[in-house]
């Protein structure tokens, strides 16, 4: 059997960890709120805007819009976006993503990662320390993004993906992140960005309107359709973004559940350690004395 | 007539008022009561509110789009300054 000391240290040092893993789940739980209230308040615009598009689209038939973001053509040169953490002690979050990248890379674009024209840009540190020791080709990370988390700052990077792609750089955009469900479930996504497919009727209903347009259908749509994209853009690092810390307050949950039954079982083996070794001296008291008086 | 402005990050106003200039692409045009139901793209520049006791309000967008539909207004701006 364990000594008393022994047992005591680790009884300690269990304690004091379960105060970091509660103190990290609070945090957690706190700045999950934050986040979540951003997609809240994103939610208004990206119907508005989603529903303005539908309408517009209705209005016109698909010929007459040539669209830069909607050319279709077999995906010869990829580009797939990465989202995950920039810190770990999140459970299954960031592994989950990285193990899903790695699926697409060797399944699904096997070809184009062979010719060299599949590209990774990853957002969060976890990702990029991963893909970074593989041979694959990455962009520059983006893992500050998640520091600052604003529309301005996302969409930037939105908008250097839109522009390679039109410029032929990619002629496929994938996301991969994990959308956010609730705090303990985040359904892993894999998102076709680029080409734009067209605008799905739904079941929006629009009542029609007589809307002056100005300047005119296709120009707002031209202006629109990029809007919508850094958006799909934003809400997917937010998504990932609430995600993340819904995951580590799961697992921080746990570990901390973890650490108050490792304490009661430690204490349990201590109080029995120590009544041992109080049995173990009186015995030798009472025999000592038997001793003395035979 | 009501106003909403949203931006991605927040909502920037929402309430009544009398009348507003908006930067439109085509040129800057003000929208008062039971204006024509119109969409249009907005340009940088400043959007001028006035509400009902006639004080002016204004915000500096970043580009956008306005919807004005049955005295509803609702301006999506990319960002405010």
């Amino acid at each position: 059997m364990a000594n008393l000391k022994e047992i005591r240290i680790r009884i300690t040092s269990v304690k004091s960890t379960r105060q970091i893993t509660s103190a990290m789940k609070m945090v957690s739980a706190a700045k999950l709120r934050k986040a979540q209230d951003k997609i809240v308040r994103l939610r208004p615009y990206a119907n508005k805007l989603h529903e303005i598009l539908v309408g517009l689209s209705q209005s016109l038939s698909d010929s007459e819009v040539d669209n830069i973001f909607e050319r279709v053509s077999s995906p010869e040169k990829v580009l797939i976006v990465v989202i995950t953490s920039n810190r770990g002690l999140c459970g299954a979050f960031n592994s989950n993503v990285i193990k899903e990248a790695k699926r697409v890379i060797s399944e699904k674009y096997y070809d184009q990662f062979k010719k060299g024209n599949l590209k990774l840009l990853t957002i969060g540190k976890k990702g990029f320390d991963y893909f970074r020791k593989q041979s694959v080709n990455l962009l520059p990370e983006q893992n500050n993004l998640l520091h600052d988390l604003s529309f301005d700052n996302v969409a930037r990077v939105a908008e250097q993906v839109m522009s390679s792609f039109t410029a032929g750089d990619f002629d496929r955009v994938e996301l991969i992140y994990n959308q956010f469900k609730n705090a303990a479930v985040q359904n892993l996504t894999n998102e076709l960005f680029l080409p734009v497919e067209t605008v799905p009727a739904g079941k929006v209903k629009i009542t029609p309107v007589d809307y002056i347009y100005e300047p005119n259908q296709e120009e707002i749509i031209k202006e629109l359709i990029p809007k919508s994209l850094k958006i799909q853009f934003y809400k997917a690092v937010l998504d990932s973004f609430v995600a993340e810390h819904g995951a580590r307050m799961t697992a921080m949950h746990k570990a901390t559940d973890n650490a108050t039954g490792m304490i009661r079982d430690l204490t349990l083996l201590y109080n029995k350690a120590r009544q041992a070794t109080i049995t173990n001296q009186i015995l030798e008291v009472v025999s000592g004395a038997e001793a003395l008086r035979g | 007539m009501k106003i909403e402005i949203i931006t991605p990050d927040k909502k920037i106003f929402e309430g009544d008022i009398k009348s507003v200039r908006v930067p439109g692409k085509k040129g800057s045009f003000q929208v008062l009561k039971d204006h024509a139901p119109i969409i249009s793209t907005l340009e940088n520049g400043s959007v001028i509110m006035v509400d009902q006791e006639g004080k002016e309000t204004i915000y500096e967008i970043n580009g956008g789009v306005i919807e004005v539909k049955a005295n509803k207004i609702i301006l999506l701006a990319d960002s405010v300054r």
